[in-house]
């Protein structure tokens, strides 16, 4: 049997910790935040295939987000299919606007990049809020059924926890073994200069589109984890703003980097929580917080913090 | 034709107000290669702060207009002072957040200063409206559109007959060569944002009689500029211009005509089509690199 590498034992160990922590932690709200962390990640690490690995910029991923939570929404509340039925409509539904608007979009590059997907998700996030018949319009979308598998329901935090993380381990799982195969080492190249990458062989814009897609269905995954967990869901939480804190959460956890993604989530998802506790000025301490990593640590928190002791150390030999 | 008029004068009305936001983005872009995603936070405070001089400490109108723009410009100033400058490694992605971070810190120290509530303001004359071919033309609207032609104006005085325009102009065509000649580089760049986030605040001051300003105005506007900007070309003076009324006209139309719906995704799918079909704008003659 070939010996387990390095990421497999950390999987592992990463699984067995995620299980203990879940079963220790009796208090709903922690439950909670750490389900959101679970949702988070699995946003953060679909992007981080896109953006870190292969190099292009997304600044309207919450809209895929979003679709992948309407979808289950509408079918599951408003049909009364199961959520079971929904969940690869949700998928199907992302990858075929992820395939529709990747083909144009992707064949821009840097800042245009950056503004192509914004107009798509700021167009996706005014259609959530306007098609009232069918999304609710601005005041949400109410009476989301919960997950419910041969009679047993998803209804607890408990239970919902190990749901969230399962998923999560399987995609760090398969996100590693993409990125070290054929596959990855050609989005790397693009990353690294897309005529080079192209010289080389590389069907460059399939490449794109392809794992345009697949991050487009992670993130309507964790859209219908999302939706199934809370129950309602309104056009705010797809915005632009939640694009903007998916990219923040690669961006500061570190680009490509997988457990950077897991990082990341976390980060940003308890620093609201703890924010709260500056009240009105929370909005302006986090805004200071995203400008003075980016400014001081533009290469994330992970890679500048071990950047600063590696350097610390060098000055401590001399 | 009389609903016509009337959806084409709150176009026009609009799209001035896109148009300064617009050239705001664009001279930016063009002498520093930045995307400034606070600018709308800027005109933002520019409207607050046009509220808070007229309504709070009963400063006439132009005076306030005057000051207000002072204000907003070091702002900007202080903005690139402290934030843009110090950035270790300035990439697009790493600017791109920088911005946000910095829209979202304005809008939280905004809503700290004036609250959640929105403020209404009167008009700069109280000049009752113009009726023309039975469709009322607000007083307001005027000022608007002869100031924003006024700045668009000196800012191609700016560029064409002014020492410090010329220098700035050298900097956005290349900024090595502008640097070997003398220019000091890095206090256009400075430059560059004072004017920029100065012509957000004059936007700011326009605006705040026809809208209720409020902390959280700011984003849409800017993002509706960016469109703006988008369609005439980035980085050209009167394309952003012409780019800010037909966004304006356009969007008012599609309200008009075809749904309410359609008044924000206007912007966003006049930038889509733009980008795939023409990324210059369209105005400019020669497509441009794709970076």
């Amino acid at each position: 049997m070939r010996k387990p590498d390095k990421h497999t034992i950390a999987c592992i160990l990463f699984a067995a910790g995620a299980a203990a922590v879940g079963l220790m932690t009796d208090d709903a709200y922690y439950l909670q935040v750490l389900i959101f962390i679970g949702i988070n990640t699995l946003l953060a690490l679909s992007l981080n295939l896109l953006m870190g690995y292969a190099g292009q910029i997304s600044l309207g991923h919450a809209a895929f987000y979003g679709i992948g939570a309407y979808t289950t929404a509408v079918l599951s509340a408003t049909y009364g299919f199961s959520p079971w039925l929904a969940l690869p409509a949700a998928i199907v539904m992302a990858m075929a606007v992820a395939y529709i608007v990747g083909r144009p979009t992707l064949r821009l590059t840097g800042y245009y990049l950056g503004m192509g997907t914004l107009g798509f998700g700021m167009i996706v996030s005014i259609v959530f809020r306007e098609w009232h018949s069918v999304t609710g319009g601005a005041s949400g979308f109410v009476g989301i059924p919960p997950l419910e598998i041969a009679g047993f329901a998803f209804d607890t935090d408990r239970s919902y926890y190990f749901l969230v993380w399962a998923v999560v381990l399987f995609f760090f799982l398969l996100s590693r073994r993409i990125i070290d195969s054929r596959v990855g080492r050609a989005l790397r190249a693009i990353h690294d200069g897309e005529h080079a990458a192209s010289a080389m062989g590389i069907d460059t814009a399939r490449m794109k589109l392809h794992i345009f897609i697949l991050s487009a269905t992670m993130a309507s995954l964790a859209g219908f984890l999302y939706a199934h967990q809370v129950y309602f869901i309104s056009p705010e939480t797809f915005g632009f703003m939640a694009s903007i804190k998916i990219v923040t959460m690669v961006v500061i956890g570190g680009m490509a980097s997988i457990w950077g993604s897991l990082f990341g989530a976390t980060l940003l998802t308890i620093l609201p929580e703890w924010l709260h506790a500056f009240a009105d000025y929370e909005m302006m301490v986090y805004g200071l917080i995203l400008m003075l990593v980016m400014i001081f640590l533009p290469q994330g928190l992970t890679r500048g913090i071990i950047d600063l002791y590696e350097s610390s150390r060098k000055k401590h030999d001399q | 034709m009389q609903e016509f008029l009337q959806y084409f004068f709150s176009g026009m009305t609009n799209g001035a107000i896109y148009g300064v936001i617009a050239l705001g983005f664009s001279m930016l872009y063009r002498s520093t290669d930045l995307i400034n995603f606070s600018h709308g936070e800027f005109v933002m405070i520019g409207a607050l702060t046009m509220v808070t001089l007229t309504m709070g400490f009963r400063i006439p109108v132009l005076p306030a207009i005057i000051m207000t723009t002072i204000c907003v410009a070091f702002l900007g100033l202080l903005f690139e002072r402290l934030a843009i400058r110090t950035v270790r490694r300035p990439e697009p992605i790493v600017l791109i957040i920088i911005t946000v971070g910095a829209s979202i810190f304005l809008r939280g120290t905004a809503m700290l200063i004036w609250g959640k509530d929105a403020y209404a303001m009167p008009s700069f004359t109280p000049h009752p409206p113009i009726d023309i071919a039975g469709a009322r033309l607000l007083m307001q609207s005027i000022w608007i559109i002869t100031i924003s032609v006024l700045i668009a104006g000196s800012l191609h005085f700016f560029y064409k007959k002014t020492l410090a325009g010329k220098a700035m102009h050298a900097c956005a065509i290349n900024k090595q060569a502008a640097w070997l000649v003398g220019i000091p580089f890095k206090v256009m760049i400075l430059l560059a944002f004072g004017i920029s986030t100065g012509m957000g605040g004059v936007a700011g001051t326009i605006i705040a009689p026809i809208t209720m300003p409020a902390y959280d105005m700011g984003t849409m506007l800017g993002l509706k500029g960016f469109c703006a900007a988008m369609l005439g070309g980035l980085g050209s003076l009167w394309g952003s211009v012409l780019g800010g009324f037909l966004l304006g006209i356009l969007e008012a139309l599609g309200v008009g005509f075809i749904s309410s719906g359609l008044k924000d995704a206007m912007a966003f799918l006049l930038l889509l089509l733009v980008l795939y079909f023409r990324p210059g704008g369209i105005i400019s003659a020669v497509s441009v690199k794709r970076f």
